[in-house]
């Protein structure tokens, strides 16, 4: 006991938090729903904070429940329920057709706090302990799209390609708009450094679906795109990429291991923030936030590290100074004057009847936490749109 | 005897114990030492690959399969959805008639539900929406069985393809209608508990249960004593005798299949209409598959079948605790249901044959 008591103690000091009024800590338990295990990239992103969380705060193993290849239906609201029988104070699920299941489970366990990862219904919902949660990964996106870009600028430097060339390919999932977001933030990073840009987006119609993805990347090689980068969860593109030669910008952790001479930067969700942030403001007794969203100042949006043999020159210093940018709000992903939509600026824009572009920017995560930016923006061409 | 020639004998035979088979305490003690092999061999693959204390394991085991109230009622609910498919598929297979296609007939009796609630259930009242569901669901789930069934009876095509093919159209065709019905494009429906099935008391899933166990008589009442489960006997025995004795096979494989697919519709309702109140392609989640093993193991017999969905889904629920419990990756608790499965279909082949070591006699000389 009194080993766990200097344990708190330190994980208060480091922390700075003032652990009173929240209830025992020693009673907390929190419960985490997966949709697949640890062999998914997302799900193990996932899992990985929860480990990362669980050293910061000094969690004991009986204090932390996993729940894995639980399904997108009745079965999460089952897991939900049996988290809460087990004496879960909060319960987090990953996926974004646990909603409607997660919603169902808090309006029956009203004394139980959820949260729920990239979902929207939280601010329609107002249920007192109903919460979604995201990340500004449109700025990791963003700052990704920089080394790209770079990247590309060496290439016409070098009179490889020429600079009405300089055409990227991109591989995602489906045309939700955290894909379009996600997409339309990397070929802005891009186009800040690269005028001339292009980009063409193919659709797989699959969160995971290694062939699917390698033969997107490979037809977009094909149609002379010299740089490919991708939303989708498998190695397909990038490992595509470094079989033909064509530098790659990866999403969800490094691929360097496998890619090491085409892997140029990865951008990543960590979600041990927000883990930390809904754990400590419960014990304080605070409500959490109907809608989180991480940005690069709470360490939610990570890039990882650079690689000199495939980035260009200077990568690690633009990304910096853009990095600073983005903090002290100087450089904005989506303001208005950078991109236009069917040649025309956008003045006015409205999500949920609420206009979201506020002095000439574009205000993405403002209304909910997950992405709504699903604007066609000139430069970018979309080979499918079928899912 | 002045020939010394070394004859050279097997170290055992196998003898077939022929129609009668072992007394009842053999099978069971037969059976029972499956069980405590299948264990200790699982107990010991626990310990190499994880580590773990395989006491630890089984009681985990147990705990995440009948530690709480809730865990009871999940448990029962989907042996009932087990047993319901397994139900369907039984009339077809002891025809001799290999429908794989289960789990394409639930998910089509589960999209035509879906669409019930979705599209009159703001148009009528409850108990008549019901009714339509229940009517909607049982067509649906016949009509999928029905297409290879006369595909079968008129041209003898391969059922067995015919009816996996109907499962990829049938999950096509649910992806399909999700892209319809969701107007924002995240293919998720949301659940319409409103339009559900009745529930009973505080019990979500009593009525599902109930309405399975029902099924179960009928089927074991239908199979064994009435003369269209006579027939489906006969014609699974030999075609021939079938048509000697004045038996219309084609009629007998379409009515079969019909009463095949219109259970896998009800099964579909219970899991739309009962359960999830929404629909997504993975609904039915492979139950269609392990539907066939459930009545096979359970030799076509409804009761033995309550029996053999229990110990699936209790291996399943309980190998998800285990990795909860101990974070181990599920594929170690799904190495240890498989070993238990092998035993348990393994000790089958000990009751229906007999191993006899020869006796070696020495010859004096």
């Amino acid at each position: 006991m009194k080993k766990l008591l200097a344990l708190l103690l330190a994980v208060a000091m480091v922390f700075g938090l003032a652990a009173c009024g929240g209830g025992e800590s020693a009673d907390f338990k929190v419960g985490f729903i997966c949709l697949h295990d640890e062999k998914s990239t997302y799900d193990l992103n996932f899992l990985n904070g929860v480990d990362e969380v669980k050293a910061a705060l000094g969690l004991k193993d009986d204090q932390v429940i996993v729940m894995t290849n639980i399904p997108e239906g009745d079965e999460c609201y089952q897991a939900a329920a049996d988290l809460v029988d087990q004496g879960c104070d909060i319960i987090f699920a990953n996926s974004f057709g646990h909603e409607d299941f997660m919603i169902k489970a808090a309006k029956e366990f009203t004394n139980v706090q959820f949260c729920h990862a990239t979902g929207t219904k939280a601010h329609v919902e107002n249920l007192p302990n109903y919460h979604n949660a995201f990340a500004s990964i449109y700025e990791g996106r963003y700052l990704a799209g920089i080394a790209a870009g770079l990247k590309l600028n060496e290439m016409i430097a070098a009179g490889k390609i020429k600079a009405e060339e300089a055409k990227m390919g991109y591989v995602g999932a489906f045309t939700y708009a955290e894909v379009v977001s996600g997409y339309t933030s990397f070929y802005l990073g891009a186009k800040s450094v690269c005028p001339t840009v292009t980009m063409e987006v193919q659709f797989t119609g699959s969160w995971y679906d290694a062939t699917e993805e390698k033969n997107a990347a490979e037809a977009l090689i094909a149609k002379k795109c010299v740089l490919i980068s991708q939303h989708a969860d498998s190695m397909g593109a990038p490992s595509a990429c470094e079989a033909a030669g064509v530098p790659n910008v990866s999403y969800n952790g490094s691929t360097v291991a496998a890619c090491p001479n085409t892997f140029i930067v990865s951008s990543r969700i960590n979600w041990a923030p927000y883990y930390k942030y809904m754990i400590e403001t419960y014990q304080k007794g605070e409500a959490i936030a109907v809608d989180w969203c991480g940005g690069i100042e709470e360490g939610s949006v990570v890039l990882t590290d650079i690689n000199d043999k495939a980035a260009a020159a200077g990568t690690a210093d633009a990304i910096k100074t853009a990095t600073e940018g983005l903090k002290n709000g100087t450089v904005n992903v989506f303001d208005t004057a950078n991109f236009t939509v069917g040649n025309v600026k956008l003045e006015s824009h409205k999500v949920e009847e609420k206009e979201v572009i506020e002095n000439g920017i574009f205000k993405e995560s403002k209304i909910m936490a997950a992405p709504y930016f699903d604007l066609r923006i000139d430069g970018i061409t979309l080979l499918n749109e079928k899912y | 005897m002045a020939e010394n020639k070394k004859i050279k004998t097997p170290l055992f035979h196998i003898v077939n114990r022929g129609k009668d088979g072992v007394a009842w305490y053999y099978s069971l003690l037969i059976r029972a030492a499956a069980i405590v092999t299948a264990l200790i061999v699982s107990g010991v693959m626990i310990m190499l690959l994880s580590g773990k204390n395989p006491i630890a394991v089984y009681t985990s085991m147990f705990n995440g399969v009948f530690g709480t109230p809730r865990r009871i009622w999940n448990l029962l609910q989907n042996v009932a959805i087990l047993l319901c498919i397994s139900l369907a598929v039984t009339p077809a297979f002891k025809m001799k008639f290999w429908n794989c296609g289960a789990e394409g007939q639930v998910l089509v009796g589960g999209l035509a539900t879906v669409g019930v609630m979705m599209f009159l259930g703001d148009k009528m009242p409850l108990p008549l929406l019901i009714i339509v569901m229940i009517i909607a669901s049982v067509v649906a789930g016949m009509i999928w069985a029905l297409i290879p069934a006369v595909f079968k009876a008129l041209w003898n095509t391969n059922e067995t393809l015919f009816t996996l093919m109907m499962n990829y159209v049938a999950i096509q065709l649910v992806a399909y209608f999700l892209k319809v019905f969701v107007k924002d494009g995240s293919g998720v429906l949301t659940p319409m508990p409103q339009y559900g099935l009745p529930i009973i008391g505080k019990y979500q899933f009593l009525l599902n249960i109930i309405i399975v166990a029902l099924l179960t008589f009928v089927a074991y009442i239908y199979l064994k004593y009435s003369k269209q489960g006579y027939e489906i006997s006969v014609v699974g025995e030999s075609e021939n005798t079938a048509k000697y004795i004045g038996i219309g096979v084609k009629k007998v494989i379409i009515r079969t299949l019909m009463v095949s697919g219109a259970i896998c519709g009800i099964a579909g309702l219970l899991l739309v209409g009962g359960t999830n109140h929404t629909i997504s392609t993975t609904t039915v989640d492979g139950r269609g598959f392990t539907a066939i093993m459930v009545s096979w193991l359970a030799k076509f017999n409804p009761f033995y079948m309550v029996l053999t969905s229990f110990l699936i889904v209790f291996l399943d629920r309980g190998a998800s605790q285990v990795s909860t419990d101990f974070r181990i990756p599920q594929t170690i608790s799904d190495i240890v249901t498989g070993i238990i499965l092998l035993f348990i279909i393994g000790c089958e082949f000990f009751l229906r044959y007999k191993i006899v070591f020869t006796k070696r006699v020495k010859e004096e000389g």
